[in-house]
C-alpha cells in the first residue's frame, strides 16, 4: 500500500503540471481583455498607462514565454499575483480555501449521514412507501438546482420565520475572532467566544444544508444499490442465522460492505465541491474559492483562474488517493491486492 | 417415545410471482429426534432448503409460510423475530452451501466466530469468548488457530472456510443444526473431512441434523432416516437402510439409479428423463407423472396422498402394486 501512495504522489507533479498547461493556454486563448480589470476601462485609451501596465504585469510577453515564466515561478511556490486583488494569489487561496472547506466539510457530513441513512431506509424497505418516499427525496436532491434551493431556503428560514441568519458566515454586527485556522468555528472557540460559535454554526445550516443536500441525492442512489446487492448476499443470512438483530445486521455487516463502493463517489464529490461550489458560496456570500474563481473569471484575472483550477485539480488527485487509502482499510482484500 | 426435536406438520411455502401466488412447499411433514441425522434429498428447486429456511424464520418478508412448526415443544411458525432471534444461533443453527459467500469478506474470521458467542453469552469475558472461539477452530481441525484467529474469508481456501462456518454453527451447542448441501461446493477429498467433522459432533455432542442434500452417498453414510422431496413435496420418507434397499417410489429409484457405481460396467449415466416441473406448471396430478415409466391415467388428474408402507410413507399411486415394488428393486 505504501509504495502505491509513494508512487502515486510522485506522479502528481506531472498531472498538475499538465493541468497547469491546459488551463493557461485555455486562459491565453479566451476573447476579452485583461487589461479592462487591471487599469479600468476609462484608461484603455491612454497609450502611455496600457504601455506600463503590460509591463508590470508581463502582458507585452509572447505566450510561449509567459507560460515558461509561470511555470518557473510556480515552481518556486509562486502563483503569481491577481490581476484584480493585487496579492499574491496563493495568499488569496491561502485566505478564502478554509471556508470554502468548512462549507464543504459540513456539506459533506450532511450528505453522506443523510444518504446512508436513506439508503439503508430504501434498502431494507424495498418498494414499499418508505423507499419511494427516500429515493424521491435522494432524487429532488439531485434534481433541484442549489441556486434556487439556496434563494428558497433563505426565503423561507431567514426572511419569513427568521429561525437562521441570511447569508454570510458572521452576523454583520459581530466582531470576526482573530484568524487562526480560518475555520470559524474552530477559531470562534479559540478565542473562548462559544456565542460566535454558536453564531457560525447558525450560519452554515442552510448552506450545508442546501449543498449537502445535492450531495445526498448522489451518495443515496449509490448505496442503495450496492446495499441491496449485499442484502442479497449468503453471509447477510449467516448473520440472521446467528441470531443477530436486523439493526445491526444491517449495519454491522451489510453497510460495512455497501460503503465500499460508495467511498469512490464520496472522495469524488468532496474534489468536486472545493471549486463546485461556486452557486452556494455566490447566494449565502460565502468568501470561499468558489465566488473567488467567479470574480476571477469575470475579469479574466489569468493568475487567479490558473490558481483556482491548481487548487481543484490538486484536491481531485488528493482525493483520489485518499479514497485509494479509505479502500485499502475498508476492504481487506485490496490491501495485498495493491 | 419422546416429541420430537422438530416436529413440521402441513408446511407450505408460497412465493408472489407475477402470475400471482406460487406454492414451492406443499404440506411437507417432518421431524428430527434429538441425536438424529435426517436427510431432506431432491433436486434443486424441490423446496429442501426453503423449507428448512422456514424453520428458521429466515425467508423473505414477502414468502408465505403456512402450516406448524415445532421446535422442542414450541410452535416457531409465526413467531415473534424476538423468540426466533433467541433460538437461531443458540439452539437452531445452520451451515450453508456455499463457503465461498457465508463469511463476511470485512470481517476477520475471529470476529465472525466471537460474535456468535457473544450474541447469545451476554455475560462471558473478552478473554473467555477468544478462547472458547479458538477451541471451535481447533475443533474443526483448523491449524495455528492462534494465527487464522485475525485473518480474514480470503485468505482461507474452500475448505479452510466452511470449518470455519461449521465452527461458528456449533459454537453454542445447538440443539438442531441445518446443513444445507455443505459439501456440494467442495471437493471430494474435502468432502471426507467435512462428513467426519459432522459424524463426530453427532457422537460427541449428541446434536440432531438435517442434512440438506442431492448426494445419496452422503446420506447414506451420514443419516439415519431420510426425506425425498419432489416439486415442494414430500415422495417418500423413511429409515435409510430399507428405502435404500427397497425404494417405493419411482422417484426416489430413479434417484438412486443415477448414483453412479462403481460396479456398474455401461458407459452412461442413468439420467432422469425430463425436468422437474416449474412452479407456474404445477399440475392436478403427481408432479412427477410427466417424468415416470410406471405412471398410469390417475397419475395425472389426482394428486396421491402419503401411504404407510412398512416402515416409509410414499406419495404415489402405485405404492401398493406389488409388481411395482419388485420392477423398482431392480432399476433398469
Amino acid at each position: 500500500m505504501l509504495k502505491v501512495v509513494v508512487r502515486r504522489l510522485l506522479v502528481m507533479p506531472f498531472l498538475l503540471l499538465g493541468i497547469v498547461t491546459a488551463t493557461f493556454l485555455l486562459a491565453q486563448f479566451t476573447k476579452g481583455n485583461p487589461l479592462v480589470s487591471i487599469i479600468g476601462a476609462r484608461n484603455l485609451d491612454n497609450a502611455e498607462v496600457v504601455a506600463a501596465a503590460k509591463a508590470r504585469w508581463g502582458l507585452d510577453r509572447s505566450v510561449p514565454e509567459r507560460y515558461a515564466i509561470y511555470v518557473w515561478n510556480l515552481a518556486h511556490g509562486d502563483l503569481g499575483t491577481s490581476f484584480r486583488t493585487k496579492q499574491p494569489v496563493l495568499k488569496d487561496l491561502a485566505q478564502r480555501l478554509p471556508a470554502t472547506l468548512e462549507l464543504v466539510i459540513c456539506a459533506m457530513i450532511v450528505g453522506a449521514a443523510g444518504g446512508i441513512a436513506l439508503a439503508i431506509v430504501s434498502a431494507e424497505f424495498q418498494n414499499s412507501l418508505a423507499d419511494h418516499a427516500a429515493r424521491l427525496l435522494a432524487l429532488m436532491g439531485s434534481c433541484l438546482p442549489v441556486f434556487w434551493l439556496g434563494l428558497i431556503a433563505l426565503f423561507l428560514f431567514s426572511v419569513q420565520t427568521r429561525l437562521l441568519p441570511g447569508p454570510g458566515r458572521l452576523d454583520i454586527r459581530a466582531v470576526a475572532p482573530p484568524t487562526v485556522t480560518g475555520f470559524m468555528l474552530v477559531d470562534t472557540l479559540l478565542a473562548g467566544n462559544v456565542a460566535g460559535f454558536i453564531d457560525a454554526a447558525r450560519h452554515l445550516v442552510l448552506p450545508s444544508l442546501v449543498l449537502g443536500w445535492s450531495v445526498m441525492g448522489i451518495v443515496a442512489r449509490m448505496v442503495r444499490a450496492s446495499m441491496l446487492d449485499v442484502l442479497g448476499q449468503d453471509y447477510i443470512t449467516m448473520a440472521r442465522a446467528k441470531g443477530a438483530a436486523r439493526l445491526r445486521v444491517l449495519v454491522h455487516h451489510a453497510l460495512a460492505n455497501a460503503l465500499i463502493p460508495a467511498l469512490t463517489i464520496l472522495g469524488f464529490t468532496f474534489a468536486y465541491l472545493i471549486t463546485g461550489s461556486v452557486l452556494v458560496e455566490t447566494i449565502f456570500s460565502w468568501p470561499g474559492i468558489g465566488s473567488y474563481a467567479v470574480e476571477a473569471a469575470r475579469s479574466l484575472d489569468y493568475p487567479a483562474i490558473t490558481g483556482v483550477t491548481i487548487l481543484g485539480g490538486l484536491g481531485f488527485l488528493i482525493a483520489n488517493l485518499i479514497t485509494d487509502v479509505a479502500y485499502a482499510a475498508a476492504d481487506p482484500r485490496m490491501r495485498e491486492a495493491t | 417415545m419422546a416429541a420430537p426435536l422438530l416436529d413440521i406438520k402441513g408446511l407450505a411455502v408460497t412465493i408472489p410471482t407475477r402470475a400471482g401466488e406460487r406454492a414451492a412447499v406443499s404440506n411437507v411433514d417432518f421431524s428430527v429426534d434429538r441425536g438424529e441425522v435426517v436427510g431432506l434429498v431432491g433436486e434443486s428447486g424441490s423446496g429442501k432448503s426453503l423449507s428448512m429456511l422456514a424453520v428458521m424464520g429466515l425467508l423473505p418478508r414477502h414468502f408465505g409460510v403456512s402450516g406448524s412448526i415445532r421446535f422442542d415443544g414450541e410452535e416457531i411458525a409465526g413467531a415473534p423475530e424476538r423468540r426466533l432471534r433467541a433460538l437461531r444461533g443458540r439452539r437452531l443453527a445452520m451451515v450453508f452451501q456455499d463457503p465461498m459467500t457465508a463469511l463476511n469478506p470485512v470481517k476477520t474470521i475471529g470476529a465472525q466466530i466471537t460474535e456468535m458467542i457473544r450474541l447469545h453469552n451476554a455475560g462471558m469475558s473478552r478473554a473467555q469468548v477468544r478462547q472458547k472461539a479458538l477451541s471451535l477452530l481447533e475443533a474443526v481441525a483448523i491449524p495455528a488457530p492462534e494465527r487464522r484467529f485475525d485473518q480474514y474469508p480470503h485468505e482461507f481456501s474452500g475448505g479452510m472456510r466452511q470449518r470455519v462456518v461449521i465452527a461458528i454453527a456449533i459454537a453454542n451447542d445447538p440443539d438442531l443444526l441445518i446443513a444445507d448441501e455443505p459439501t456440494t461446493a467442495l471437493d471430494v477429498t474435502i468432502q471426507a473431512q467435512i462428513i467426519e467433522i459432522f459424524a463426530r459432533l453427532r457422537a460427541e455432542r449428541g446434536m440432531a441434523i438435517v442434512l440438506i442434500t442431492h448426494d445419496l452417498g452422503l446420506v447414506a453414510g451420514l443419516a439415519d432416516r431420510m426425506n425425498v422431496l419432489y416439486a415442494g413435496r414430500i415422495a417418500e420418507r423413511g429409515p435409510v437402510g430399507p428405502l435404500f434397499a427397497a425404494p417405493r417410489h419411482p422417484y426416489t429409484a430413479s434417484l438412486l439409479a443415477a448414483v453412479p457405481s462403481i460396479d456398474d460396467v455401461s458407459e452412461r449415466l442413468h439420467a432422469i428423463p425430463g425436468t422437474p416441473p416449474s412452479l407456474s406448471e404445477r399440475l392436478p396430478g403427481c408432479a412427477f407423472a410427466p417424468r415416470c415409466d410406471f405412471a398410469v391415467p390417475l397419475c395425472r388428474t389426482s394428486l396421491p396422498d402419503l401411504t404407510r408402507i412398512g416402515g416409509s410413507v410414499v406419495a404415489c399411486h402405485r405404492a401398493n402394486d406389488p409388481a411395482l415394488a419388485t420392477l423398482l428393486k431392480e432399476p433398469a
